[in-house]
Parts: structure tokens; sequence; C-alpha cells
């Protein structure tokens, strides 16, 4: 064994680190008028770590630098899909940024900050870790949020998101200092390895853990950690509203499982019935107010707050590692199918979206389905596939996690799971029937890489109905070596 | 085989070639939208009318296989599982065969957004055929759900004044019934490890406790889609504000969905359960029977008339299917055929009219016979079936399963049957009731009305005619020699109830 760690684990997550310092640096060369460099230079790191981290697929586990940062099959998918979601972003933003005049370099760059924190929860081995990567992933999240200053609704969005996401923070801290205080340690696999030959340290382990799930829930927007969610979603630029209701829902998720499931499956009587209630709270709750939004942020908001509920339902089972493994593939998938439709919808509503915040209401849709069909049709596409309708990935997602959910023995929790289904077709529909059915003239921008980017989604969400196995296999065997 | 040249392969994606041409059709040249439109559902005429002729009518078993592993990683055993049997031959070909007719129909009345009206039917095909043919549970939701989707959009937009209000219904109530029965569905594939639908038949160890709340999850599903009171609240709306086309395929297909279901998985799947609820079905069919026929006669629109008629001929096919013996499934599965060819044909004749009028009220009309005397003889040949005179369709199958009704062990008592039999009379009162307002009496204030718009009401023109022969042909066939309908689905049926007997056996 020699002294120098293995840099392996690290490699993908450093590339895209390092070229996010060289980008920032490169930027200050890069005429005002000619930032699409920037975002094009953004966007070949990104497939060039995507290109490395597809690279280590099938490899052997990796740990590095005392267990702190791992690399196994689960955060190969996770961060794979991380860095699609990063070139959807910058899809998504590169025309926007440029018609709402915000477009400075530095945007591009603290998205890729952004991910290589995400990437790094993913691969997360230890508490200490999990919060350094909160905080790398949040921090650009912050400024991103608040990025269209001086617009006093974007502010907002920042400074609350700050705020708020400071105070999630503080309880993952905390929870942290308190398992410490119950185990000794920090290491996840040092907690396991001390919960397997040590008595159950009982209450301050679970609520060491319990404060850790308030964190991460604040993260990922399950109820009744979603207060902020709303008006974050609606003030932040639409682009960076993209980016995070995937990007920090898909990160959140990976810390939640990874730290659960590889330190507390111990504690699972414990932590089952609370994740049981979260979830199902996340998606009535969520789903209920979605109904009453008549502007589409805040819809997609709720409706952001409402499938972290049914990705949480995948966690539920964790402590059972007969059906935990099925069932959080089941999860993953549906962070797939989530994160494609999510990116698709948004990349219709920046289409959509004019200076000022207009035409953002769902009544600004009306007469879509007659004057844009194109438009029209990739916007039922992601309706269909968020309700869970065929020939659309959605379905797929909701047919694997449900059946996982119930393998596990929780049908209660899949019939609310149908039933809120049911409620969120209602206002899903309502933005069908305003595009088809009613009259109205929309004016929608044209931007190539923006059209590229939806068309390219909704592809993938039909496409990917049709022939889910190759995902399905490979998120399977993604979690085979957590459990 | 070479995948797409499987026959029910082609069959049920052939719509999808007409979708694709029409894709590179500029929207303004309607003509040659409906032309093409025409001509693909034509070509899935013929293909299906080639099934047909490949098909083994002593085979009680699927037929004309297509199968092949679909997904089968991660502990999913799905399958790509195409089959046809004597249950659903004669349901494919009435979707077929109403397909065209119904694209016919839209030659005049639609005029706005061609395109998109005939690519969401080409699509509503796909579905529908699909719905029928499928073996696997997870490719027969995939179907079963896809169905509402364009449907949504025909009523939704091409509807009537309340049309988003009653696509919205349709919608979030068909729904709501498959969303149990997607759970019910993960139930079987969790347990049965496969989701094909023989496969489950033949492993059949169910527990009794079990099977009534899956098979009350199934149910849920098409009781709704059927539909059965009192779960029926809506179809007037839906059929009401649907375009005509729309309201054809609705009550001549999409209603046989939901008993098809019945058929296809409830009974077999779940045989003990289909015995113990038989008793309660069949209370619910014959209520429906009686309410439907009550409801339809105190309609003051005919388009809504002729919607609740259907939730009296739909009890009737449940009826019959839950008699669960020969006579009663055999004269079911005929009866959804002619309830497809009646009230189809009613909806089609309703149609051609309004298009003249633009108006549904009873009231208003009068007379119309001596000014159109065409129009006036066929709708009294399809109301007459619709009724179930001796000599026509209706009769043949209604008898069926009356005979099968009485007779019934399942359904334990002749009462049901005796009540239902007073549906028939309820139902010649009703239709008749529709024909004298509409045809004779002195002349109804339509007329004058039509004319002070500087038009006149005209007879059938020859499409119309063209439009209603095939049907009619099909009216006077089945009533006057059923036997080779009969014949189709026999062993099929017997099969089945082969199946319910041991299962009763193995009950007691």
């Amino acid at each position: 064994m020699t002294l120098q760690p293995d840099l392996t684990p690290i490699l993908p997550l450093t590339l895209l680190v390092v070229w996010a310092c060289a980008l920032l640096l490169v930027d200050l060369y890069i005429p005002k008028d000619r930032k699409s460099i920037t975002a094009l230079l953004s966007a070949l790191g990104l497939a060039l770590t995507l290109g490395f981290t597809l690279a280590q697929i099938g490899q052997e586990p990796l740990a590095s630098f005392n267990d702190m940062v791992v690399m196994d099959g689960f955060s190969v998918f996770v961060n794979a899909l991380l860095l699609v979601s990063g070139l959807l972003g910058i899809g998504l933003s590169f025309g926007y940024i440029k018609r709402m005049n915000m477009e400075r370099g530095e945007y591009y760059t603290l998205m890729l900050f952004s991910i290589s924190g995400m990437m790094l929860m993913a691969q997360a081995g230890d508490l200490i870790v999990v919060f350094l990567a909160l905080e790398l992933l949040s921090i650009p999240l912050y400024v991103l949020a608040a990025f269209d200053r001086p617009r006093v609704e974007s502010e907002e969005a920042g400074l609350k998101y700050f705020l708020l996401g400071a105070f999630a923070t503080g309880f993952i801290v905390y929870g942290t200092a308190l398992v410490f205080g119950a185990t000794g340690t920090t290491s996840l696999n040092g907690i396991v390895t001390f919960l397997g030959s040590n008595e159950n340290p009982g209450l301050l382990l679970t609520i060491g853990a319990a404060l850790i799930l308030v964190g991460l829930g604040f993260k990922i927007a399950a109820v009744p950690f979603h207060m902020w969610t709303p008006d974050v979603y609606q003030g932040s630029p639409t682009a960076v509203t993209a980016f995070m209701s995937s990007g920090a829902k898909i990160a959140g998720f990976a810390a939640l499982l990874r730290v659960f499931a590889t330190a507390f499956p111990s504690i699972a009587v414990d932590m089952t019935g609370v994740l049981w209630a979260i979830s199902a709270l996340t998606m009535i709750l969520g789903n209920l107010i979605a109904i009453s939004q008549s502007n589409i942020k805040r819809m997609l908001a709720y409706s952001s707050i409402a499938h972290a509920g049914y990705i949480l339902m995948a966690f539920v089972p964790y402590g059972n590692s007969e059906v935990a493994s099925v069932s959080v593939a089941a999860g993953l998938f549906y962070l797939v199918s989530y994160a494609i439709t999510n990116f698709g919808t948004w990349g219709v509503v920046i289409a959509l979206e004019k200076a000022e915040g207009k035409g953002l209401e769902i009544k600004d849709y009306a007469g879509l389905g007659r004057k844009y069909p194109a438009l029209a049709v990739a916007m039922t596409i992601f309706m269909l596939s968020l309700i869970g309708l065929p020939p659309t990935i959605g379905l797929v997602g909701k047919f694997y996690l449900f059946r996982a959910v119930m393998a596990g023995g929780f049908t209660g929790l899949a019939i609310i799971g149908v039933l809120t289904s049911l409620i969120s077709a209602y206002y899903y529909l309502r933005v069908v029937v305003t595009m088809y059915m009613q009259e109205g003239d929309p004016e929608r921008s044209r931007e190539s890489f923006l059209d590229l980017t939806t068309a390219f989604t909704a592809i993938v969400t039909v496409l990917v109905s049709l022939v889910p196995q190759y995902l399905f296999a490979w998120a399977s065997s993604a979690v085979l070596k957590l459990f | 085989m070479n995948f797409f040249l499987q026959p029910l392969t082609l069959l049920t994606f052939f719509p999808l070639v007409g979708v694709l041409i029409l894709l590179f059709i500029p929207s303004d040249r309607k003509n040659l939208l409906r032309w093409v439109t025409l001509g693909t559902t034509l070509v899935t005429f013929l293909l299906s009318l080639w099934v047909l002729g490949m098909f083994d009518a002593s085979d009680p078993h699927l037929q004309l296989v297509a199968q092949y592993n679909w997904i089968q990683v991660a502990g999913w055993n799905i399958q790509y599982y195409l089959g046809v049997d004597g249950l659903s031959i004669l349901l494919v070909l009435l979707t077929t065969f109403l397909t065209p007719i119904s694209i016919l129909s839209t030659w005049t009345a639609v005029e706005e957004r061609v395109k998109d009206f005939m690519i969401f039917f080409l699509l509503l095909e796909v579905g529908m055929t699909g719905v029928f043919l499928a073996q696997d549970l997870f490719l027969f939701y995939i179907f079963w759900e896809f169905t509402l989707v364009p449907m949504y959009f025909l009523i939704g937009i091409w509807g009537g004044p309340r049309r988003i209000y009653a696509a919205i219904k349709f919608f979030l109530y068909t729904m709501a019934g498959s969303i149990l029965m997607l759970l019910a569905i993960l139930w079987l594939g969790n347990t049965g490890k496969t989701f094909s639908v023989p496969d489950l038949i033949a492993q059949g160890n169910i527990p009794v406790g079990v099977q009534m709340w899956l098979f009350l999850a199934f149910a849920a599903a098409f009781a709704i889609k059927v539909p059965m009171w009192p779960l029926h609240s809506w179809l007037p709306d839906a059929h009401v504000e649907a375009p005509t086309a729309g309201s054809v395929i609705l009550a001549g297909v999409m209603l046989k969905l939901g008993t098809y279901g019945f058929l296809r998985f409830n009974i077999p799947l779940f045989p003990q359960a289909a015995l113990e609820a038989a008793p309660w079905i069949a209370l619910l069919a014959t209520i429906g029977i009686i309410y439907g026929a009550a409801v339809s006669y105190a309609q003051a629109d005919v388009k809504k008339l002729v919607a609740y008629s259907s939730v009296s001929h739909l009890g009737f096919v449940m009826l019959g299917m839950f008699a669960l013996n020969s006579q009663g499934v055999a004269g079911a599965i005929l009866q959804m055929i002619n309830h497809g060819l009646s009230t189809g044909a009613l909806f089609l004749l309703v149609g051609m009219i309004y298009e003249q009028t633009h108006t549904r009220e009873l009231k208003v009309y009068g007379g119309l016979w001596k000014i159109t005397p065409v129009f006036a003889a066929i709708m009294l040949i399809v109301s007459l079936s619709s009724m179930g005179l001796p000599g026509l369709n209706g009769f043949v199958g209604e008898f069926t399963i009356l005979l099968g009704a009485f007779g019934s062990q399942a359904i334990g008592s002749a009462w049901y049957a005796a009540i239902s039999a007073l549906g028939v009379i309820m139902a010649a009162v009703y239709i008749l009731y529709m024909f004298q307002k509409m045809f004779l009496g002195p002349q109804g204030e339509i007329v004058d009305e039509v004319k002070k718009h500087g038009h006149r009401i005209r007879d059938l023109n020859w499409r119309e005619i063209g439009i209603m022969v095939p049907i009619l042909i099909l009216i006077f066939w089945i009533g006057l020699y059923p036997k080779p309908f009969f014949a189709l689905m026999a062993p099929s049926v017997d099969n089945l109830v082969q199946a319910l007997n041991t299962a009763a056996l193995a009950m007691h």
C-alpha cells in the first residue's frame, strides 16, 4: 500500500473542477458579445467528464482518501445523469440568458461548479464529504437563482434559497455531529462497522439520522420542508429553475440513498415509518396545491415537489435488503425519467417566456396547438409523461416504482401513489386543454439549442418507453453493490 | 418471421403508416388528407379480413401469436405478446370495420384542423386494436391507457359547446378506474413472475380471498368503461359533446373495451371471484337495463337518448356475460357487435341530420318522412334493430342472452332475466317514441327554420347511403343467419365456460 491516495475515483470530478477554474480565467479574455464560446467550452467540459465517467461502467468499486470518496456503479449512474442534466441545462440556458440580458460568462462556470458538487455528493463516503459537497453544489445555485439581478423576484429567490438552504445545511451538520457522538466516526463504512460490533447507541443516532434526513429533505423539496420551493422556482431565471429542479434533486436523493442505505440500515425500523409519511404527504400536498396554480412555473414547482414524493417511495423499503435493491433501482429509473421530462417541460416554458416574467401564465398557452404544433406536441408528451400515461417514460417509471413498492409490502403507499397521479392528471391536462382547446395567439422565441434540447428530451421520453430494458438493466446493476 | 410482418403486428400498427404519410401532407389539402386516412383504414380493414381468413374457428386457443421477449431484466418478465381467439376476433373486425365508416362520416362534418383529426383517429385505431389483441398485461395496459389520449383530443377539440368539460370528465373517470387496475396488474406480475395472461391463467393459484380484491380492481376499470350503472355518468356528456365520428367509435368500440376486459381478464383470471360476483353484477346490469331505458325515454335531445340507450344495451351484455354459461357469453359477444353496429348507425344518422339542422332537440323535429324518405327508411331499420325486432341482429343477441340468463346457475335466479326482458319492451317504447317524434306527425318547425337560412333539408346523398349500406347488410345478415358469427366464437367460449365449471367444482 502506498501513501499516495488512489486518484482514479476523483478523476472525472477533478477534470470538471479544473476545467471550470480554467474557464473562469479564459472567460476574462472572451469578449462580452461572444459569451457563446464560454457556453460551448462548458458543454465540452461536461461532455469530456461524461466520457470519463461512462468509461467507469462495470468497473469494480473503488474507494480513496480513507473511504471518504468512493466510486461505484451507483455513483457512475448518478454522475452520468448529472452530467447529462448539465448539458441539457446549458442547452436551455444558451439562448435564454442572451434574450433576458443576463449573459455573463460566470453563469456557465457556476453551473460547472454546482455540478461538481452534485457529483461529489453521489460519491461521498463520509458525512463530512456530504456536507462539503452540499455546500459546493448549493452556493453556486444561490448565486444562479439571483442571477437576474436587479429583477426583484430573482434577488428574492436567491436570498430565500440561501437562507433556507443555510438553515438546512445547519441541520445536516448538527445531525453529523450527533452521529459522530453516537458512533465515534463520520465515515459511512465506519458507522456500519461500529453498529455491527457494538450495541445500538439508540436515540442519539436516530436523532442524528433524522436531522440529516431533514437537511436533505430541504434539498429534495419534500413536504414539510418544501416551503421555499414555489417562490424560488418562480423567482429564479427559468433556465436555472430547470437545472436546479433536476440537478439538486438528483444529488439530494443520491446522498439520501448513500447515507441511509450504507450507514443506517440498522435503524430502518425507526426510519421506514418516517419516510413513508414524508413520501405520502409530499405526494398528496404537492399534487393538491398544484391544482390551484395559474402560473406555470409555480405549478411546475408543486409538480416537482410531488415527484419528490414519488421518488421517495422507492426509499421506504431501504432497510429490507431483499426488496431494497429493486426498489432503489426503480427510484433511480424514476429520477432519470423525471429529469428528462422535466428539462423538456422547462424547455417549452422557456420558449414561451417573454421579458419581465410575461408569458408564464397557463392561459398564455392558449392556441399553441394551432400555431406551433411541434411545440404543443412536445409539451403534450411531457405532460403525459408527468401524469404517467403511455407512450412515455413516465408510465414505465411509475410502473417500475409502484411494482417495487408493492413488492416491498407497501401497498397502501402505492395506492396513495396512483390516486395522487389521478389528481395530477387534472392539472397537467389543463395545460393540454389550454394549448389545444382554447383560442389564443402565443408568441415563441426560436433558439436552435433550445429547440434541440426540447426535441431531444421529447424523443427520449417516447423512445425509452418502448425499449426501457437497457436503462432498467443499468439501474439495477448500479445498485447491486450498495446492499 | 420478421417482427413487422406478423399478421397481428401489421394489423395493429398499420394505421401508423397513415399517420406518417399524413405528417407530410400540408394541412390545407383537406381532401387529400381524408383520402389518405380512408385508404389507410380500408387497408387495415383488409388486413383484418386477411387475419380472419387465416383464423381457424375450430381452435379455442390463441392464434396467429406474435410473441417476443420485451423487457426481461431485473426480475421483469414482460413480453410483446399479441394473439387472437374467438373472444376477440369479432371485436377486432368491428373496430376495423367501423373506423373507415367513421372517417367517411367526417367528410363534410369536420372542416377544422382536418389533419390533426385524422392523425388522432388513426392513433385511436392503433390503441383499440392493440387492446383487443394484447395478451401481456403490461402491453395491454399501455394500449388501454393510450386509447384515452386521442379520444380526449377528439372530444375536446372537435366536440360540442361543453366539450372541454366532457373531455376532462371522460379522461379522469376512465383513468380513475384504470389506476386501480394498474395496482392489480402489478400484484399479479409480482406474484406470478410473469405478465403473460395465458401463463397467469394457467398458474391459476390465486387464493379466493385475494381474487375478490383483484377482481374488483379490474372491474373498476372495466365497469367505468362499459359503463355499468352507477358509474355511467361520464357517458352522456362524452357522447353528446363528441363529434359524430367520435360518438360512433366511442359507442361502437370503446365501450366494448370494458366488456371485453371482463371477458378476457376478470372471468378467466379470477374464476371463483367471477362466480361469486355474478349475482351482484347481474343485479347492477338489470338496474342498468331498466334505468338506461327509462332515462332514455325522458330525453329531449336525440343524441342523449341514444347515449342512454347504450347504458341499457350494455346492461344486456353484462347480464349475458355473467350468466357464465355458453349461451350467455356467446350472446354477450354477439350483442357487443350488434350494439356497435346499431348504436354506431344511430349516431351516424343523428349526425347526418344534425349537420343540416344544427339541433338535436326532439321537439323541433317532425314529419321528416315525407321530406327524407330514404333517411327515414334507414332510420327505421336501424331503430328496429336496436330495439331487438326478430329478423334483425339485435333480437338474436338479446334472445340468446336472456336464454343464457334464465338458465344460469351462477346468477341463481331467473328474476334478473325476467325483469331485464322488460327492458326489451321499454327499448321499443323509447326508440319508437324517437322515431315518431322525428319522422311522423305534423311537420316540425325545424323545416321552416332551415328554410329561413336559405337551405332545405335534403335526403341522404350517395356518400351517406354508402356509409349505411355495409352496416345494414350486417344487420340483416346477423339477424337472419347468425350461425357463422357464433361458429367463430363457440370453441373459445366453450373453453372459457369449461374452465369456469372446473373452478366451480374446486370451490365446492
